[in-house]
C-alpha cells in the first residue's frame, strides 16, 4: 500500500516539490493537492505581464489539469483546507471533506499586507497577489481612471506599470525616499524613477498613508501631512506576510513564517513546508529561485534519499517592466571597509555598481545594461577572486575576450533568428520557445531541451540572460554548490577531498561512500572519477577503459563519420627526414585520405578506420614514435620557436628546453588538455603567453607564465616568476602541473582554475613555498613512472584487442 | 524469419562495454551491462548517426560519443527530452555464448 502525501497549496513551490519528487520516485505516494484558487498551478511571477496585457492567463499555466491526471494526482481546487488534525493525521476542508496523510507538505504561500488604516476595507482597495486581483484591476481599468499604488517596491512598480498600460493615470505612493530600496541604491533608484516618470507615472515619495477616503467605494487617500490625492482604485503592494494561519492553528512552531530546518521539516517531522510561508534560518524568502532550491531538498527527503540540505539562498532580482533593465543581487549597499566599482554613463542611461570585499563580489546593482547580471551573480555565488579582472570587470564578460560570441547588443534586443549557440546552431527564438512552451526554469533544462550551451559552454552567459529575461526572477540560477553530475549532490571539491581523506581507491568505493544515485554512474561522472582516482593513487588504481570517453579509450580522436585521427608525438616540434619518411610510408600504406600540419607543430593523419589503428600504431612505434595524446585530457604539445641555435634574436635554446619539458611531462593525464610552449626571446614566436604553461626566454634566464588559453575564451597568462636555469624550469613546471592535477576540477582548464582559486594562491604554492614545490615535483615524477607508457605500443602488442576488432558476420 | 547467429563469447565484451558486429549491410552494436545483460542496437544514433558502440554504458543506457544523446538499450529510444529511436535486435546468452537474431536479409546482402 502506497503512503499518502497531501499538499496544501497549489502554487509554484508546492507543485515544484511534486515535480522533483516524481522525477526521483514516481511510485512512492498517493498524492492529493488542495488549492484555494480555482485554477491549476500557474506561474505567479508572470502576473505582471498578464496585467500589462503582454500575456494571457493560459500562457502562464504551468501544469494543466491533464498533468495532474497523468501523474495520478488528485486535485481539489476552490475548496481550501481549514484545519489540520495532526494527532489523527488528516486535513479538513471548508466543505467538510477529510483526507488522511502519512506526510504533509505545507506550501500555503503568503498574503499581501493591507495597511490597517481607516477605510482599508472599502470597495476598490485590493492587493496584488493572484489571478483574482489581476482580474479586479483589469475590470477597474475599464470603468475608472485614477489609480494609486501604495508601495514603490518591485511588485508595486510592476502593478503600476500594468495599470498604466491599461490606460489609467497612476500615482505611486512610497514611504521611503528610494524606490525599491530593498533592491536598489540611490543612483539606480533615481534613474528608474526618472525613466518611469517619462512614461507618465507619478510619484509621491516619503508619503505615509493615514486614511482611505470615500463612501462605499474608495475616492481618495489622505496622508500623514494632511495632503490628499484622488483615487478610484487603490492597490496595496507594501509587502507580503507568510500565510501561517493554518500551521499555527495546528500547533506547529511559527515565528514570522513556519519554522523549518535544513531538510524543510517543521517541528512535526511528518510535516514539511516550502515556499513563501516558511522561515528558514531566520529568513523568509519572497522570490522564486530560493523556493525551487527548497523544493529540491524537500523532494529529496520525501523520496527518502535523505542526502540534500537547504543552506539558504543569495537572491537576485529583475524588474519585469518592458523596456527597463534593472538587476540587483546580494549586499548592494556597501558596508564600511568595502570597495565599490562604479560605472556611470547618464547619457546612455547606464549605471553599474559592484560591491567588493576581499576581492570578491558581495553585491551588484545594474541599471540600463544588465546583460552581465547573471555573470556577476555567478561570480558572487561562487566567491570567485576577481583581482585579475578588476580593471575590466565593469565592461562585462565579453570584454574579457569572449571572441566569437562577444555580444555587442543586449540579449533582449536580439532578434529571434540570432544565433546564440554556435556549436549546436541554436537561435534565440528556439530557446525562448522552449522556455515558454515547456516551462523551463534552469540552465540544465534549457541545455537538455535545446542543446544550447551544452557543448563548449561559451554561450552560457547568453543563455542564462535569455532565461532570466524570459522567466523573470523565476530564473533558477545554478546553485552555488554545483553537484559533480546528476548522480550526486556532492561537488567536485567534496569528492576530491573524500578520495584523499577517506582513502577511496575504486569507483565503487567513491560511489558508495558518497551515496551515488546510479550504481554505474553516468557518462559525465565516470571519466571524472576515473581521472581523480588515477591522479590520487598512481601505481595503485587501475585505469578503467570503460569509463573513458571513446577518444581516450581508442587513443585517437573520433571524427564525425566514425573514423579516427592519428597524431604521433614530435618532441618540441623537431623531426628528422627518417621520421617524416616513416609517417609518409604509413600514410601510403593505410591510404590516409588527408594529412595536416597542426597548430601544435606535428602532423595529423585523418580518416583512419578503427580496425586499422593498431597495425598503423605498430608501424609508427617501430619507427620510434609514441602517441601524441592529441585526443586526451592530457599533456598535448610543447610548441617551440627556432631558438638561439639558429635565430639571430634567440637568447636561449628554446627547442632543446621544449624537448626536455615534453620528455618530462608526456603521457601525463590531466583534468583537461594541457599545452606548453617555449619562446626563445620576448618576441614570443611560440605564443607561450596563451599556453597553460609558457616559458619566455630572456638573456638573463627564463620567465615562467601560467594559466593562458587560446581557445574559446582567450586568456593571456600571468607571469609567475623568473628563474635562471633549465633545471629550475623543469622543477617549477612539474610542480605547477602536479598542483593543477591534484586540485582542479575535471574538465577545468588552467585558465578558469587559476581564476577560480586566485593567481596568488598558485604562485604562493609554487614560487614562495619551496618545500611544497619540491614535494609537488616529486609526486609528479613518481606518477610519471606509471603514466609514461605508450598506449599505442601497448595496443599494437594486443592490449584491449576487443576495442579495435569488430566481429564479422558474412552469411546468415 | 530470424536466425540466431553465434557472435562471440560473453567474456569477449567487457562489462559496461560493447563490440561492433559487422554484417554485409550494416553495423550492430552489442552491449554488456554490469549485471551481464546483453543488448543489441543498430550502431547508429537517431540524432546524427554517431556510432553508439563507442559510447559510455551505464545502467541500461549508452551515451552517444558525438553529442551525448542517451539511448535506452532495451527500447533503442532516446531518453529525456531528446526524441528518436534506433533499431533493436533480439539477442540472447546461452552457455556463455551470445547469439544475435537477425532476419536473413539483414545478415547478408
Amino acid at each position: 500500500m502506497k503512503q499518502k502525501l497531501v499538499l496544501i497549496g497549489n502554487g509554484m513551490a508546492g507543485v515544484r516539490v511534486l515535480e522533483e519528487l516524481l522525477k526521483l520516485d514516481p511510485e512512492r505516494y498517493d498524492i492529493t493537492v488542495f488549492g484555494a484558487e480555482p485554477y491549476p498551478n500557474y506561474n505567479r511571477i508572470m502576473l505582471s505581464p498578464v496585467l500589462a496585457g503582454e500575456k494571457t492567463i493560459d500562457d502562464i499555466i504551468l501544469n494543466d489539469r491533464a498533468w495532474y491526471e497523468e501523474n495520478g494526482i488528485t486535485l481539489h481546487t476552490g475548496d481550501p483546507v481549514v484545519s489540520i488534525d495532526r494527532s489523527h493525521r488528516k486535513v479538513v476542508t471548508e466543505s467538510g471533506q477529510e483526507t488522511e496523510y502519512d506526510r504533509l507538505l505545507l506550501a500555503t504561500g503568503s498574503n499581501p499586507f493591507i495597511i490597517p488604516v481607516p477605510g482599508h476595507d472599502k470597495e476598490g482597495v485590493i492587493g496584488f497577489r493572484d489571478i483574482a486581483d489581476v482580474e479586479a484591476m483589469l475590470e477597474a481599468s475599464k470603468q475608472y481612471k485614477k489609480a494609486v499604488v501604495v508601495g514603490g517596491g518591485l511588485l508595486g512598480l510592476e502593478a503600476a506599470n500594468g495599470l498604466m498600460k491599461n490606460g489609467m493615470d497612476v500615482t505611486v505612493v512610497h514611504l521611503m525616499d528610494i524606490l525599491m530600496e530593498r533592491q536598489l541604491d540611490h543612483p539606480a533608484a533615481e534613474m528608474l524613477k526618472q525613466s518611469l516618470e517619462e512614461r507618465g507615472m507619478r510619484f509621491l515619495m516619503e508619503s505615509q498613508t493615514s486614511e482611505i477616503l470615500g463612501d462605499d467605494r474608495v475616492q481618495g487617500l489622505k496622508f500623514a501631512d494632511g495632503s490628499q490625492v484622488e483615487a478610484d482604485l487603490v492597490v496595496m503592494a507594501v509587502g507580503i506576510r507568510p500565510n501561517i494561519e493554518l500551521a499555527e492553528a495546528a500547533g506547529l512552531h511559527c515565528e514570522r513564517g513556519i519554522v523549518v530546518n535544513d531538510t524543510m521539516q517543521t517541528y512535526d517531522p511528518r510535516v514539511y513546508a516550502v515556499g513563501e510561508c516558511v522561515q528558514h534560518r531566520g529568513i523568509c524568502y519572497g522570490l522564486v529561485a530560493p523556493l525551487f532550491e527548497q523544493a529540491k531538498v524537500a523532494a529529496n527527503h520525501l523520496a527518502e534519499m535523505g542526502i540534500a540540505r537547504y543552506e539558504g539562498s543569495v537572491t537576485s532580482t529583475k524588474l519585469k517592466v518592458t523596456g527597463i533593465d534593472l538587476f540587483s543581487a546580494g549586499e548592494f549597499n556597501e558596508q564600511e571597509g568595502d570597495e565599490t566599482l562604479v560605472l556611470q554613463d547618464p547619457g546612455a542611461g547606464v549605471y553599474k555598481k559592484l560591491v567588493v570585499r576581499d576581492n570578491r563580489i558581495k553585491g551588484a546593482v545594474m541599471y540600463g545594461d544588465t546583460l552581465d547580471g547573471t555573470w556577476y551573480f555567478q561570480l558572487l555565488r561562487d566567491g570567485t577572486d576577481i583581482s585579475a579582472m578588476r580593471s575590466t570587470i565593469l565592461f562585462g564578460q565579453h570584454d574579457l575576450g569572449d571572441a566569437g560570441h562577444g555580444d555587442e547588443h543586449r540579449v533582449a534586443a536580439l532578434g529571434d533568428d540570432a544565433e546564440i549557440c554556435g556549436c549546436n546552431g541554436v537561435c534565440k527564438g528556439e530557446i525562448v520557445d522552449a522556455i515558454v512552451k515547456k516551462g523551463l526554469f534552469t540552465l540544465e533544462d534549457v541545455r537538455a531541451h535545446t542543446k544550447a550551451s551544452s557543448s563548449c559552454g561559451s554561450c552560457t552567459g547568453l543563455v542564462e540572460s535569455i532565461l532570466a529575461s524570459t522567466v523573470g526572477e523565476g530564473y533558477d540560477a545554478a546553485p552555488s554548490k554545483k553537484p559533480l553530475c546528476g548522480c550526486t549532490e556532492h561537488s567536485h571539491d567534496e569528492v576530491i577531498a573524500g578520495i584523499k581523506e577517506q582513502g577511496l581507491k575504486s569507483m565503487d568505493a567513491v560511489r558508495s561512500f558518497f551515496e551515488w544515485k546510479n550504481p554505474d554512474g553516468c557518462a559525465a561522472c565516470r571519466p571524472a572519477l576515473n581521472y581523480y582516482l588515477l591522479a590520487n593513487w598512481p601505481g595503485e588504481y587501475h585505469d578503467d577503459p570503460q569509463s573513458r570517453f571513446i577518444n581516450e579509450r581508442a587513443h585517437g580522436n573520433i571524427q564525425k563519420d566514425g573514423t579516427y585521427s592519428v597524431v604521433p608525438r614530435m618532441f618540441g616540434g623537431l623531426c628528422t627526414p627518417d621520421q617524416l619518411r616513416a609517417i609518409a610510408d604509413v600514410a601510403d600504406k593505410y591510404q590516409v585520405p588527408e594529412m595536416k600540419v597542426t597548430g601544435g607543430q606535428r602532423i595529423d593523419l585523418f580518416g583512419i578506420k578503427k580496425e586499422d589503428l593498431p597495425p598503423m600504431w605498430k608501424d609508427l612505434s617501430s619507427a620510434g614514435f609514441v602517441s601524441g595524446h592529441a585526443y586526451g585530457k592530457a599533456l598535448r604539445t610543447v610548441k617551440t620557436c627556432a631558438g638561439k641555435n639558429w635565430c639571430r634574436f634567440g637568447t636561449q635554446d628554446s627547442t632543446g628546453l621544449g624537448v626536455k619539458l615534453e620528455e618530462l611531462t608526456w603521457g601525463s593525464w590531466m583534468p583537461h588538455k594541457f599545452k606548453l610552449a617555449v619562446s626563445g626571446c620576448p618576441r614570443n614566436c611560440a605564443e607561450a603567453t596563451i599556453k597553460d604553461f609558457g616559458v619566455v626566454c630572456v638573456d638573463s634566464g627564463y620567465e615562467l607564465h601560467i594559466g593562458g588559453n587560446g581557445g574559446i575564451k582567450v586568456r593571456v597568462t600571468d607571469l609567475m616568476c623568473k628563474v635562471e636555469s633549465e633545471g629550475e624550469v623543469l622543477e617549477y613546471c612539474g610542480a605547477f602541473v602536479q598542483k593543477y592535477r591534484e586540485e582542479a576540477h575535471y574538465l577545468e582548464r588552467t585558465a578558469p582554475w587559476v581564476e577560480r582559486v586566485g593567481f596568488d594562491y598558485v604562485k604562493q604554492a609554487i614560487v614562495d613555498d619551496t618545500q611544497q614545490r619540491k614535494a609537488l615535483y616529486d609526486r609528479f615524477k613518481y606518477s610519471q613512472q606509471f603514466a609514461q607508457v605508450d598506449p599505442w605500443k601497448a595496443a599494437a602488442e594486443g592490449k584491449d584487442q576487443h576495442e579495435f576488432q569488430p566481429i564479422e558476420i558474412t552469411a546468415a | 524469419m530470424s536466425n540466431w547467429i553465434e557472435i562471440a563469447a560473453l567474456d569477449d565484451i567487457p562489462r559496461l562495454g560493447s563490440r561492433v558486429v559487422k554484417t554485409d549491410t550494416m553495423n550492430v552494436a552489442v552491449f554488456r551491462t554490469r549485471d551481464d545483460q546483453v543488448f543489441a542496437l543498430k550502431d547508429e544514433c537517431p540524432h546524427k548517426q554517431g556510432p553508439l558502440s563507442q559510447g559510455i554504458v551505464s545502467g541500461t543506457t549508452v551515451t552517444c560519443p558525438l553529442h551525448n544523446w542517451k539511448i535506452d538499450l532495451d527500447s533503442g529510444c532516446a531518453t529525456g527530452p531528446d526524441e528518436g529511436c534506433t533499431n533493436v535486435y533480439p539477442v540472447k546468452v546461452e552457455g556463455g555464448k551470445i547469439y544475435l537474431g537477425l532476419k536473413t536479409d539483414e545478415a547478408a546482402a
